[in-house]
C-alpha cells in the first residue's frame, strides 16, 4: 500500500520542512522579543510602531505574505536576498515571509509572559540603578520567558504548519511532495496520513517536551 | 536627650542630604502630595506615619522617582533628581530602598540578589562583589540562606535580604516603604533589629511605617502625615507623649490604646 513512497523523497522533503521552521522560529523569536521591548518600552514612537505591526501583520492572511514576498519584494522589486538560484531564493523568501507573521504571535506570547511578572519586580530593578534596558534583559524578559514557554509552544507547532503556505511559492517541503503525490498516485488516503504523520512527529514532540520544560522553569512567587 | 539633639547639631552641620520643596502630586483628581516641605539631614533617621491614604509611602516613592511629581523640586545631596535616562539610574543606586512586599528577584538566588547591582551598576569584580554580598547577608542573619531561592525563605529572611541588596549599593540614603506590614507578627522584630542595627551605625533614613516601637526607639524625628500633609513633626518623646495638632492626638489615641 505504500509501495509507492519509494519514489518520491519524503524525508527530504520533511527536513525542508524543519529547516524552514527551526530558522523561522529563531528569526520571529529574535524579531518577536524586540517588537516585545518596544511595546513595553518608554519611548511612544516605538510603542506605537510594535503595536500597529502586531496588529497589521498578524490579521494578514500568511498567504498573501509569503506571496507578497515572491511576487512583490523579489519579482516586481528585484530583491533576490543573496542567491541567484531560484529554489533558494524562494526558501530564503519563505522564512522571511514566516518571520514577519510569526513575530507578532510571539511579541504577544511574551508580552503575556511580560504580565506575569510582577511591578514590583521592575521597580526593585530601577531602584537599585539599573537601566531600562538592563530591568528589561536582567530582570524582566528572563521571567517573562519562564512565563511563555508553553505560549510559546503553541506558536512554533502552528509555525511548523505554516510552514506549508511556502508550497504557494515552490519550496520543495512536505505539504509541495504531498501535492506532487495527489497528482501522480492513486492512494489519496494513504498519501494524507503519511502527511499527517509526518507532522505529528514534528508537532507533537514539541508540545510535550516545551510542556515539560515550562513546567520546569517557571519561576517559584 | 541632649545626647541627640548634639548629634543633631553635628549632622546639621555636615548638610542636608534630602531635600523636598513644595512638593505636588496628583493621582487623578485625588492631590495625594499637597506642599511638602522636608528636609532630611544627613545620619538622621526619620520615621513617617500616619493613616493609611494619608500619602506616606507615595511620599517615600517620589524621593527615588518610583513616583513623579506634578510641581516643586527634590535634591538629593545637593543635586535635583533628574528626569529619566543614565542621570537618574545613577541616582537611584545611591538611594536604596526597601519595599512592602520584598521584591527579591524572584529568578535569581539570594546571593546573585546581593552581587546583581554591584556587578551591572557599580561595575565591580565578581569575587569582591560575592564577598561583600556574602559578608552583608551574614550581617543581617541570613548567611546561610546565600543559594537559596526568594521563594524559599521565610517573609522575614526575605526582607532582611533585600535590605542586604539595598545595602550592597553603599548608599546615601537608606528609603524603606513599610517594611514590616506584609511580614507575620514574629517575623517583624527581625527585620526591625537590623534596621535599629542601621540606625545606630549613622546611616540616613527615611521610613514609612506602623511600628511605634520603632518610631520611639531608633528615630531622630516623627514626621506625621494626614491628608497627603505634613502636620506636624517633632522628637518621638514630644510627638508621642505631647502631640500639638489635633488630627495627631486623634490617630495616637486610636493606635496607642490597645
Amino acid at each position: 500500500m505504500f509501495d509507492f513512497l519509494d519514489k518520491y523523497d519524503v524525508l527530504g522533503a520533511f527536513w525542508t520542512t524543519v529547516q524552514l521552521t527551526l530558522l523561522s522560529a529563531a528569526g520571529s523569536l529574535i524579531w518577536g522579543t524586540l517588537l516585545a521591548s518596544m511595546r513595553v518600552g518608554p519611548v511612544p514612537l516605538m510603542r506605537g510602531f510594535g503595536t500597529a505591526y502586531v496588529n497589521i501583520v498578524r490579521n494578514i492572511p500568511l498567504t498573501v505574505i509569503i506571496l507578497f514576498a515572491s511576487l512583490g519584494l523579489n519579482q516586481t522589486l528585484g530583491v533576490n536576498l543573496g542567491s541567484d538560484k531560484v529554489d533558494t531564493t524562494n526558501f530564503r523568501l519563505a522564512v522571511l515571509g514566516l518571520i514577519l507573521y510569526t513575530s507578532a504571535f510571539v511579541c504577544e506570547a511574551i508580552r503575556a509572559g511580560i504580565n506575569t511578572v510582577p511591578v514590583g519586580q521592575a521597580e526593585a530593578a530601577r531602584a537599585i540603578g539599573l537601566s531600562f534596558t538592563q530591568v528589561l534583559g536582567l530582570i524582566v524578559l528572563p521571567q517573562a520567558f519562564r512565563a511563555a514557554v508553553v505560549p510559546l509552544a503553541n506558536v512554533l507547532i502552528a509555525l511548523t504548519k505554516n510552514t506549508t503556505v511556502a508550497a504557494a511559492i515552490g519550496v520543495a517541503e512536505a505539504a509541495l511532495l504531498m501535492k506532487e503525490m495527489v497528482e501522480n498516485e492513486a492512494q489519496l488516503l494513504a498519501i494524507s496520513a503519511v502527511i499527517a504523520f509526518g507532522f505529528c512527529c514534528l508537532t507533537l514532540p514539541t508540545g510535550l517536551i516545551l510542556g515539560w520544560v515550562g513546567k520546569k522553569v517557571a519561576v517559584k512567587r | 536627650m541632649t545626647k541627640v539633639s548634639v548629634a543633631k547639631e553635628d549632622v546639621a552641620a555636615s548638610g542636608d542630604l534630602v531635600v523636598l520643596k513644595s512638593v505636588n502630586k496628583h493621582f487623578g483628581a485625588l492631590h495625594v502630595l499637597q506642599d511638602i516641605d522636608l528636609t532630611i539631614a544627613r545620619g538622621e533617621v526619620v520615621v513617617v506615619i500616619g493613616p493609611s491614604g494619608s500619602g506616606k509611602s507615595t511620599l517615600c516613592r517620589t524621593i527615588n522617582r518610583l513616583e513623579t511629581i506634578d510641581s516643586g523640586t527634590i535634591a538629593i545631596d545637593g543635586k535635583p533628581l533628574p528626569h529619566e535616562g543614565r542621570e537618574l539610574a545613577r541616582l537611584r543606586a545611591d538611594v536604596g530602598m526597601v519595599f512592602q512586599s520584598f521584591n527579591l528577584f524572584a529568578h535569581k538566588t539570594v546571593l546573585e540578589n546581593v552581587m546583581l547591582g554591584q556587578v551591572k551598576v557599580r561595575k565591580a569584580d565578581k569575587k569582591q562583589a560575592e564577598e561583600k554580598a556574602r559578608a552583608l547577608l551574614d550581617r543581617v542573619g541570613v548567611g546561610t540562606q546565600a543559594d537559596k531561592y526568594p521563594a524559599q525563605l521565610s517573609g522575614g529572611q526575605q526582607q532582611r535580604v533585600a535590605i542586604a541588596r539595598a545595602l550592597a549599593m553603599g548608599p546615601k540614603v537608606m528609603l524603606f516603604d513599610e517594611p514590616t506590614s506584609a511580614l507575620d507578627p514574629e517575623m517583624i522584630n527581625e527585620v526591625l533589629e537590623v534596621m535599629q542595627q542601621l540606625a545606630r551605625e549613622g546611616m540616613t533614613m527615611i521610613v514609612v511605617t506602623h511600628e511605634m516601637g520603632f518610631a520611639r526607639s531608633a528615630a531622630n524625628r516623627v514626621v506625621f502625615m494626614a491628608d497627603g500633609r505634613i502636620v506636624e513633626q517633632a522628637a518621638p518623646d514630644q510627638f508621642f507623649s505631647n502631640p500639638r495638632s489635633d488630627r495627631a492626638k486623634d490617630f495616637l489615641s486610636k493606635i496607642l490604646h490597645h
